[in-house]
């Protein structure tokens, strides 16, 4: 399952942090953060809730950059 | 200019201004200290907030922390030095967010630009409903519905034309600038502009399945697939920035404590002022950023010349396609039958034509319209009579009285007819009237107008070798290819044939040398897959093609086939000069702070002028209408 979300980022290696972070979350099983479109692709893991799982990639993502926003 | 971009603008004047006037302002000690943190702040609060976040978040080594670390130590040093000279660390802040708002202004700008020229997304539809005009989301717009386009307005959902005519810019789509003639019973895609009268038109897909919303969502996901180049420097980051500030530590501690330990006097001030300029070049914000731009503006050039490129990755691997392997039917010929020609004819040409298209009227066959075709005219069916058709040979009837044989050869010996044999490469429709010869139709495959220049551009950009395949016979594909100047030529082929060709090639050839099929998207999906690049071209309406070509063309003009090239070429080599000179520069500024020949203000240039420059050649990758 794979959704995209809108993100606001300022520079691309932090696009680039913000991917690896998204990657090591649970229940994300592939992310790449696009950051010319502002937006981040996530492939989910079967079975998980995906609002949960993108909370912790917010909060992850904050972690690498705290100006970085995922917009859920 | 946004928002925050402003206020950073604003932030960084005043910081400026404070920083020069107490430049002219005699005080000392303390007071001075304490006067010139003010300015320092002022530009750089939100970089050491970030920093000491990033040390919780245990983001240790990232610009903020690299920038923190560089400007409070040289105030340190000022203040260990009592030199008192901390205009510095000031300008070291002040122009790394000189560099970082030029940096979000001009990725913003020319991703805006960018978006921009791909923007073919229609915001509302005009629905038709009881006689009355309303405008609606296109996505409420259901199958079959009835919508109006008023000139200068985009279509939003493709159709038929109901009534109205006008002409169609189709340009965003195709990048095809002359516009495109509509009337009655016409299909327009969604995504080109009506330009001069009001259609009708009754839509028959829904808009997430129209054409626009394919390519915007082509598009919009082609720099998600990132390149090798891409990867290679996302990989190059995460190591650098650590190895750099290990390096500046290194720098900082080992030469004063060898000179401490051989009896020399440590210089720390000296070390610490080297690492700290290494600190301020180290910053990887060029590379990081030109690169993926590069590409972007590539593709947003290519999307606007009507080639449509899924992913960084493809452009990459078409820069080095070395043979092109295509597809014949729809690709350098039209795909489409005609009559090529009347021989030995014993009554006129339109009379030959005029019977042959009436004895075959009943028939499905692609050659019975092509018939039809040529023939032009209304088709009466009443003047046929009796019409058998002698499968694999052809059809008999009675046309206005005579009795009519129309096939191949085989049909005019099983009717006792001797038949002219023919030169032509096609098909050959022999025509007998009342038993006796009347002459013979060649129907064949016609050559795009443009092919033979497309081959000359693909070797012009670099092609090794040009490969046909074709399902044709022999003799069809020995002519076209000789007349195309293509290098190899493999006929009669089966569609599986198609494949295992491709895998041949694919073994043959030299590991680096890339290779690229071009099909026109019908029956091919698996050699598009299985080659190293698919090209699919005038595909806008096959959904398996789209999906199993790595670049898609809008029309089906094969020169844009070298223009692609042209254009994966141009964004590559932009790619590796940026890749060059961030590097090469940062490299050599690097050598020259280790050994104390940088100062401070050459590693700014070294931060922010690589970037900008790095920035600025990325969008170049933009222009390609030349190419």
């Amino acid at each position: 399952m794979k959704k995209t979300y809108n993100i606001e980022v300022d520079c691309a290696n932090c696009a680039n942090k913000m991917e690896a972070a998204a990657c090591k979350t649970a229940g994300v099983k592939d992310c790449t953060v696009n950051f010319m479109m502002q937006r981040m692709t996530v492939e989910f893991e079967d079975g998980v809730d995906r609002n949960s799982v993108m909370e912790n990639v917010r909060s992850n993502c904050k972690k690498v950059e705290s100006d970085a926003e995922v917009f859920i | 200019m946004n928002k925050k971009q402003r206020i950073m603008l604003i932030r960084i004047a005043l910081s400026a201004v404070l920083m020069i006037a107490l430049n002219f302002i005699p005080v000392e000690g303390v007071l001075r200290f304490i006067l010139y943190l003010i300015p320092y702040f002022i530009v750089g609060y939100d970089i050491l907030l970030k920093a000491i976040k990033g040390i919780f978040h245990g983001q240790v080594l990232d610009e903020c922390f690299l920038m923190a670390v560089a400007t409070v130590g040289a105030i340190a040093l000022a203040l260990y030095e009592k030199s008192g000279d901390y205009t510095e660390a000031i300008a070291v802040m002040l122009f790394y967010q000189v560099g970082e708002l030029f940096q979000s202004y001009a990725v913003g700008k020319s991703r805006k630009n960018i978006t921009e020229l791909m923007d073919i997304r229609p915001d509302y539809a005009n629905l038709e409903k009881d006689g009355e005009i309303e405008k609606v989301d296109p996505d409420d717009v259901g199958i079959g519905s009835i919508i109006v386009v008023q000139p200068g307005e985009k279509v939003p959902i493709d159709g038929v034309v109901i009534s109205g005519e006008s002409s169609l810019n189709t340009a965003a789509l195709t990048g095809e600038s002359m516009p495109r003639s509509v009337h009655e019973g016409d299909e327009i895609i969604s995504g080109s502009i009506n330009m001069t009268g009001v259609l009708r038109i009754q839509t028959i897909k829904e808009f997430g399945e129209s054409t626009v919303s394919k390519i915007l969502d082509l598009v919009e996901n082609a720099s998600s697939r990132k390149s090798k180049s891409e990867d290679f420097i996302s990989k190059f980051a995460r190591i650098y920035t650590p190895a750099v500030c290990i390096s500046a530590l290194a720098l900082a501690l080992v030469p004063p404590l060898v000179s401490i330990i051989i009896g020399l006097a440590p210089g720390w001030e000296n070390w610490i002022y080297r690492a700290l300029t290494f600190l301020v070049i180290s910053c990887p914000c060029a590379l990081v950023i030109s690169i993926p731009l590069s590409f972007f503006a590539g593709i947003g050039g290519a999307s606007n010349a009507g080639v449509l490129v899924k992913g960084s990755n493809y452009l990459e691997t078409l820069s080095k396609t070395k043979i092109v392997v295509f597809d014949k039917t729809g690709t350098l010929t039209k795909g489409v039958f005609e009559v090529n020609g009347i021989h030995h004819g014993t009554i006129p040409d339109e009379k030959i034509i005029e019977y042959a298209a009436l004895a075959e009227c009943a028939s499905p066959h692609p050659i019975s319209k092509s018939l039809q075709q040529a023939y032009g005219g209304i088709i009466d069916r009443s003047r046929v009579e009796d019409i058998k058709e002698i499968s694999g040979n052809g059809v008999t009837a009675k046309v206005d009285g005579h009795s009519i044989a129309c096939g191949n050869d085989k049909l005019m010996k099983a009717i006792g007819v001797e038949a002219i044999p023919c030169h032509s490469v096609g098909t050959i429709i022999h025509l007998a009237i009342d038993g006796a010869y009347a002459g013979h139709i060649v129907i064949s495959d016609v050559v795009k107008p443009n092919s033979t220049n497309s081959i000359k551009a693909l070797k012009a950009a670099g092609i090794q070798k040009v490969v046909m395949l074709t399902g044709d016979s022999h003799k069809v594909a020995d002519k076209v290819a000789a007349s195309l100047g293509i290098d190899a030529v493999y006929s009669e082929l089966l569609p599986s044939d198609k494949v295992d060709k491709v895998e041949q090639l694919l073994m043959a050839k030299p590991p680096k040398a890339m290779l690229a099929f071009v099909g026109d998207g019908i029956n091919d999906a698996p050699v598009l897959r299985r080659a190293d690049i698919g090209i699919a071209m005038g595909a806008m309406g096959s959904d398996a093609a789209i999906e199993a070509a790595d670049i898609v063309l809008m029309d089906d003009d094969p020169i844009k086939i070298s223009k692609a090239i042209k254009i994966s070429k141009k964004c590559l080599r932009i790619v590796y000069e940026n890749i060059v000179l961030a590097i090469g520069i940062k490299l050599i500024c690097l050598a020259l702070g280790a050994v104390g020949l940088a100062s401070m203000w050459l590693a700014i240039f070294a931060d922010v002028g690589v970037m900008i420059i790095a920035v600025l050649n990325a969008i170049r990758a933009l222009f390609v209408k030349k190419l």
